[in-house]
């Protein structure tokens, strides 16, 4: 009965990587991984292939982390590492895209034999630099940048590396405990490896790791070959920092091969929106993911059949030591151009354009000692959302992250955490875009400083200038907005200071509809009026 | 003399009804009686008293625990509720956390609120995080809202302002106005049901309280009619989710503490046993029709929470509920029962689960219709289960129809060409579904921070005990007992629960800026809040137990630690991180600690019972049984041992013995089943 301990074994590990998953959201310090759910872990065999990732995170780190294990273990090969070393990095081309993402590796041994090894990332607050933001010219202003490294050797901690990192953050506790917390939680997952296969009486991972990739990788080839073969086009147009980014993608469908392909998009940003090929090929997977093969669970043998590719010099393949900080703001638009393009092959299946990516403002206080004096410091990153896409069947869903894996805070944590007061935050009615099936709405967010001081917002918000688009007759989402409340409208990237007394008001963006809008059935329709949706 | 204890445990299918009289108990379960049960529970109630031939009069206590308040939430037909918020907040409730319970499906629905918009109101009013007034409330535009819900037929209000856990002024100010304006309506205040920080879980357990509280107190006011009426004249009892009994006037007031009191009883059972005999750590496995439920039980107390979700309707994945903060005993629910439908998927994998066949068309061996092979279809395949007796022999089973059922959604898709026989499917969806729920088991206790090894698993529950020893097995636990009478064990739990009511209150503190009198302070008005619950009904000396939820600064999550004694910083200091330790092994030193929120227990005294037996050892060795396949429970005596493979048969449910396993009873009438290689 092989067949059944082989699956016995896949299901424990998926509940060991979720395990780790839980352990490092519970004892995380940033606000982002704690309340916010950002991050991911996952197990892989030696030679750095993932054999399982936990399902809660967040796709952005989906390929990526599962890319970087092979980096790591290119810089320290296995035969080198002994019991109680940890790897650390957040090089953004060696992890998951930006400074922000610190990703460490613990192998995992058996005596004194290597038997798997296990990755976390999370985001942690503050690298130094110019803080989280897009301003930055190259990946130097950004913070600081740890190459791949021994966080602990044979159990003893980096303290010159310790140190180093604590000089060069804003908030050092955080970013300490935060390390606590992502070697915590590996090797909690070590330690449940290790009994796991005392249980099962076996002395490795293998063959059955081989087996979960293979299985895994069929059931993937058998649902591309189901796909008409074709090559399949589209292209959208998003705000950029300064000027509009335009992405193109040609999805090609052969027999069990799918490639994406972004060549024809535009090139490098001279501010920090860039996107690394990983952090690219982590959401355009995902987007392929959402409606091909969403039942076979992640690891190297289902993410090996969908290439990605963008060209050098595009600004998703932006390579060092371009400004990287807010790669989200445009990595989180690559789902909607894949489905784009899946949508000519499936139809039917595909969601329509939504907010997609996350506005997270940075707020904190005016930076002069003197402000200081009179307002102590502050920072936070509350994450806001838009509106879905419609999907085929039913409405989008309203202020809910997609594709991000995040979570969003309370209104009451971040008043408690700032001294500001959200004065506003509800439905934006009207922000969903019309159809058969109505795009999710956005919401209205009026801040203020309680004390009536200044404060600055640093911005990284998509879909100001051009909306989300609706498909087969539906109409857009309503664009977002970002202003001062009676005053000027702010730019939807960057950094500026809101002025004493004054109240900052955010709108974010609904998503597209699906089908022509008369022919919305009437009870809905009359049901959203009553309801003030629109 | 009214020393009869009579318990009754409303269930969506049966009403359970145990009699506790001179020392024995009487059972009977009788069909719910949805559109007034109260009914169902008197005619249950007659016909234990008629067996035993006791009187109404001489019934001295009624202990009740009901599934109506659960069910009225996720079937959704509670009372027509408005919430009444923060201006600018209107749409906290639905809004919620933001974001998708599922990474993958793109058709995933958000749970809908209890509340829906049109009903959500607000008023211009304002406090900070420190519960100051930034914006007054005034009595009028609380007036203003009485025609809307005249109206809107509005039935039940839920009040809940933003920072209202820090000053609950403003929310008693529009219950003063309301109640003044319509008397009739129900009213609910967020910071007397949940005062703690974070905006949508407290509103959301405001509101699933406001959205039952007419239907329960309709119902708690009928069935105290009729057991007047009856002539049962005696203190009356609700037993809650945290495991204790409260009065009912509290529990008409706070009804969202009753939900999931019928499985909160499996584990005051398990737990009762675990005193008993001695049992320092305790697995309780409950797994009837649809789900499985396990609860760690320490020192012989179950495991306690403060949040839980209603109506986890994705695959019981967490996040597809209705998340409310009420204080229950923590049990992780998976949907694995006799009822899980067994399929392969399209990677050739065997699945069951969580999808259920129910009891209608049920399994498809109940030749009801049932096309779906189940849990049940492979334990009978296996001979697990005995046709002719099964729930007491009121359903015939089909074994041919189980086999076809198996052969033609399991063993035939399974592994394409390779032949698979019936045999083996069944094996593998016994092994499935018991590897399920091993891992969710370990995966429960690893959240927690606790050890598998070494436990006891006690079992009850319809199909728990033809899984159990199985499951010991795959956890590496030595033992499984089976109580007698395990079919009503919720009901014989209530019997053994204490009065009990739970005080919480958010107060942030740093350790380094700790303010010991400000703690005593609060502590001693909690104290008078449970003190008022549960005096009066009490028969035993009060209890207390305290926590403190804690976390290193900057922390996103709380761990539950007990107050020391003396609550000042150095002893919260160090028990904080005693307990972090234990839940995450490492500590992180020169980092202040803050306490976000306290709760207090008020418990009476548990009347003191010497460990009966410490051991599964009889005081004798009785028959020994070998080879025989089956074995009529109710034939067995203290001391008598079954050498597997057999089956125990019982009326509401079979205890499995595997090869290798010996069962025996011991003085309490409790199944051991336990390795055999080990004595």
């Amino acid at each position: 009965m092989n067949e059944i301990r082989n699956q016995l074994v896949w299901n424990r590990l998926l509940a060991i990587v979720e395990e780790q998953a839980q352990t490092l959201m519970r004892t995380a310090f940033s606000t982002v991984v704690r309340e916010a759910g950002d991050l991911s872990a996952g197990v892989f065999d030696t030679s750095g292939a993932m054999l399982a990732q936990a399902i809660t995170g967040t796709p952005g780190h989906v390929n990526a982390m599962a890319a970087s294990v092979g980096k790591f273990l290119a810089v320290y090969p296995l035969v080198d590492l002994l019991p109680g070393d940890v790897l650390i990095t957040n090089d953004p081309w060696d992890g998951t895209g930006h400074l922000n993402d610190f990703t460490v590796v613990t192998p995992v041994f058996d005596g004194s034999r290597p038997i798997a090894l296990f990755a976390a990332t999370s985001h942690i607050a503050d690298v130094g630099g110019r803080g989280f933001g897009p301003d930055a010219g190259e990946v130097f202003e950004e913070g600081l940048r740890v190459p791949i490294m021994k966080l602990f050797e044979r159990g003893v901690a980096n303290q010159s590396l310790m140190r180093l990192i604590a000089a060069n953050v804003r908030d050092p506790l955080v970013a300490e405990g935060d390390l606590h917390s992502l070697t915590a939680c590996n090797h909690s997952g070590g330690e449940q490896l290790l009994a796991m296969l005392r249980e099962f009486e076996m002395d490795g991972l293998q063959p059955t790791g081989r087996w979960i990739l293979e299985t895994s990788r069929r059931a993937m080839l058998e649902e591309i070959r189901a796909l008409p073969d074709g090559v399949y086009r589209h292209s959208m147009d998003v705000d950029g920092y300064d000027e509009p980014v335009h992405l193109a993608c040609v999805a090609t469908i052969a027999g069990d091969a799918i490639d994406i392909d972004f060549t024809g998009t535009s090139g490098l940003s001279p501010y920090g929106i860039n996107v690394p090929m990983n952090y690219t090929e982590a959401y355009a997977s995902f987007g392929v993911r959402c409606l091909v093969g969403n039942d076979v669970p992640n690891n190297a043998g289902s993410l090996a059949p969908v290439k990605v590719h963008a060209p050098a010099g595009c600004i998703l393949n932006a390579e060092f030591p371009a400004a990287v900080s807010a790669r989200h703001a445009i990595g989180q638009m690559l789902p909607d151009v894949v489905l784009g393009c899946l949508d000519q092959a499936l139809p039917g299946v595909a969601p329509a354009e939504g907010a997609s990516c996350i506005w997270n403002p940075v707020l904190r206080n005016v930076g002069s000692a003197q402000d200081n004096f009179a307002n102590p410091p502050f920072v936070i990153n509350p994450i806001f959302n838009g509106g879905t896409g419609a999907r085929p069947a039913k409405d989008g869903l309203s202020t809910t992250a997609f594709p991000s894996g995040v979570r969003t805070t309370p209104t009451e944590v971040n008043e408690v955490t700032a001294p500001l007061l959200i004065k506003r935050r509800e439905y934006r009615a009207g922000s969903g875009g019309g159809g058969t099936r109505r795009g999710g709405l956005g919401q209205v967010i009026e801040i203020v400083h309680a004390e009536g001081a200044p404060f600055v917002i640093s911005k990284m918000f998509d879909r100001i200038r051009y909306p989300a688009r609706g498909r087969g007759g539906g109409e857009p989402g309503a664009t977002g907005r970002v202003y001062i409340k009676d005053g000027a409208e702010l730019r939807g990237k960057g950094m500026d200071i809101v002025p004493a007394g004054a109240t900052l008001v955010m709108e974010t963006p609904g998503g597209g509809g699906i089908g022509n809008p008369e022919e919305r059935d009437l009870e809905l329709k009359n049901a959203d009026e009553k309801a003030g949706l629109i | 003399m009214a020393d009869d204890r009579l318990a009754v445990d409303i269930g969506g299918t049966f009403t359970d009804v145990v009699l506790e009289t001179a020392g024995r108990h009487l059972t009977t379960k009788v069909l719910t009686t949805h559109a007034e049960p109260a009914a169902g529970v008197v005619s249950g109630i007659r016909q234990v008293l008629a067996r035993a031939n006791r009187k109404p009069a001489q019934v001295g206590v009624v202990l009740h625990g009901t599934t109506l308040a659960t069910n009225a939430l996720i079937e959704r037909r509670g009372a027509r509720t408005a919430l009444i918020t923060t201006e600018g907040h209107r749409d906290v409730l639905e809004m919620a956390f933001e974001n998708r319970f599922e990474q993958y499906d793109v058709n995933i629905d958000r749970p809908q609120p209890l509340v829906p918009r049109i009903w959500r109101l607000t008023l211009p009013e304002r406090l900070n995080a420190a519960g100051e007034v930034i914006s007054p409330l005034r009595p009028e535009a609380v007036r203003a809202l009485v025609p809307t819900l005249l109206d809107e037929g509005i039935e039940s209000v839920a009040v809940g302002f933003l920072h209202g856990y820090a000053n609950r002024a403003h929310e008693v100010l529009a219950r003063d106005v309301l109640s003044e304006a319509l008397a009739d309506l129900s009213i609910t205040l967020a910071s007397e049901v949940c005062p703690e920080i974070r905006e949508f879980e407290r509103f959301s357990t405001a509101c699933a309280n406001a959205y039952v509280k007419p239907l329960m107190s309709r119902y708690l006011a009928d069935l105290q009619q009729r057991l007047t009426n009856l002539g049962i004249a005696c203190p009356f009892l609700m037993m809650t989710s945290g495991g204790g009994l409260t009065s009912v006037p509290t529990a008409r007031e706070f009804p969202i503490r009753l939900v999931e009191s019928g499985p909160a009883g499996g584990a005051i059972l398990a737990a009762r046993i675990a005193k008993e005999l001695d049992l320092k750590r305790v697995l309780s496995l409950d797994m009837g029709g649809t789900t499985a439920k396990i609860c760690l039980i320490d020192d012989a107390t179950p495991q306690q929470s403060r949040t839980f979700e209603v109506d986890r309707s994705y695959r019981f994945r967490k996040g597809s509920g209705l998340p409310v903060r009420i204080p229950v005993i923590e049990m992780v629910e998976i949907g694995a029962g006799g009822g899980s439908i067994a399929s392969v998927d399209r990677l050739g994998r065997v699945q069951v689960g969580p999808h259920s066949a129910g009891s209608e068309p049920g399994p498809a061996c109940y030749g009801r219709g049932g096309e779906k092979p189940t849990v049940t279809d492979a334990d009978l395949v296996q001979g697990c289960l005995d046709p002719t007796h099964f729930a007491g022999g009121s359903i015939a089973l089909d074994t041919a129809a189980a086999e076809q059922a198996l052969e033609r959604e399991v063993a035939g898709p399974w592994r394409g060409e390779a032949t698979v026989e019936v045999a083996e499917a069944a094996l593998a969806i016994t092994e499935i579904v018991d590897e399920n729920m091993a891992a969710a088991a370990r995966a429960h206790a690893a959240e927690w921070g606790q050890e598998m090894t070494g436990r006891t698993l006690i079992a009850f529950g319809g199909a728990a005990p033809l899984h159990a020893a199985r499951l010991a097995r795959k956890l590496r636990l030595a033992a499984v007992l089976v109580p007698p009478a395990a079919g009503v064990g919720s009901a014989l739990g209530f019997l053994a629960a204490p009065i009990a009511f739970e005080v919480v209150r958010s107060r942030h503190m740093r350790l380094s800026s700790f303010d010991a009198a400000a703690v005593a302070a609060v502590l001693a008005e909690m104290r008078a809040e449970a003190r008022q619950v549960v005096e009066g009904v009490a028969q035993h000396a009060l209890e207390e137990s305290r926590t403190a939820y804690m976390r290193y600064l900057g922390q996103g999550y709380e761990v539950a630690v007990e107050v020391p004694e003396r609550a000042d910083a150095e002893a919260l200091r160090n028990a904080f991180d005693a307990t972090y330790a234990a839940l995450y092994g490492r500590l992180i030193e020169n980092l202040d600690v803050e306490v976000l929120s306290w709760t207090l227990t008020l418990r009476e005294a548990a009347p003191s019972t010497a460990p009966v037996a410490a051991t599964a050892a009889p005081a004798r060795n009785g028959r020994q049984f070998v080879g025989e396949s089956r074995v009529r429970r109710k034939t067995l005596g203290s001391g008598d041992c079954v050498v597997g493979p057999s089956t125990i048969v019982e009326d509401q449910t079979a205890v499995v013995v595997p090869a290798n396993f010996k069962a025996q009873v011991d003085d309490l009438g409790n199944l051991w089943v336990v390795s055999a290689e080990q004595s």
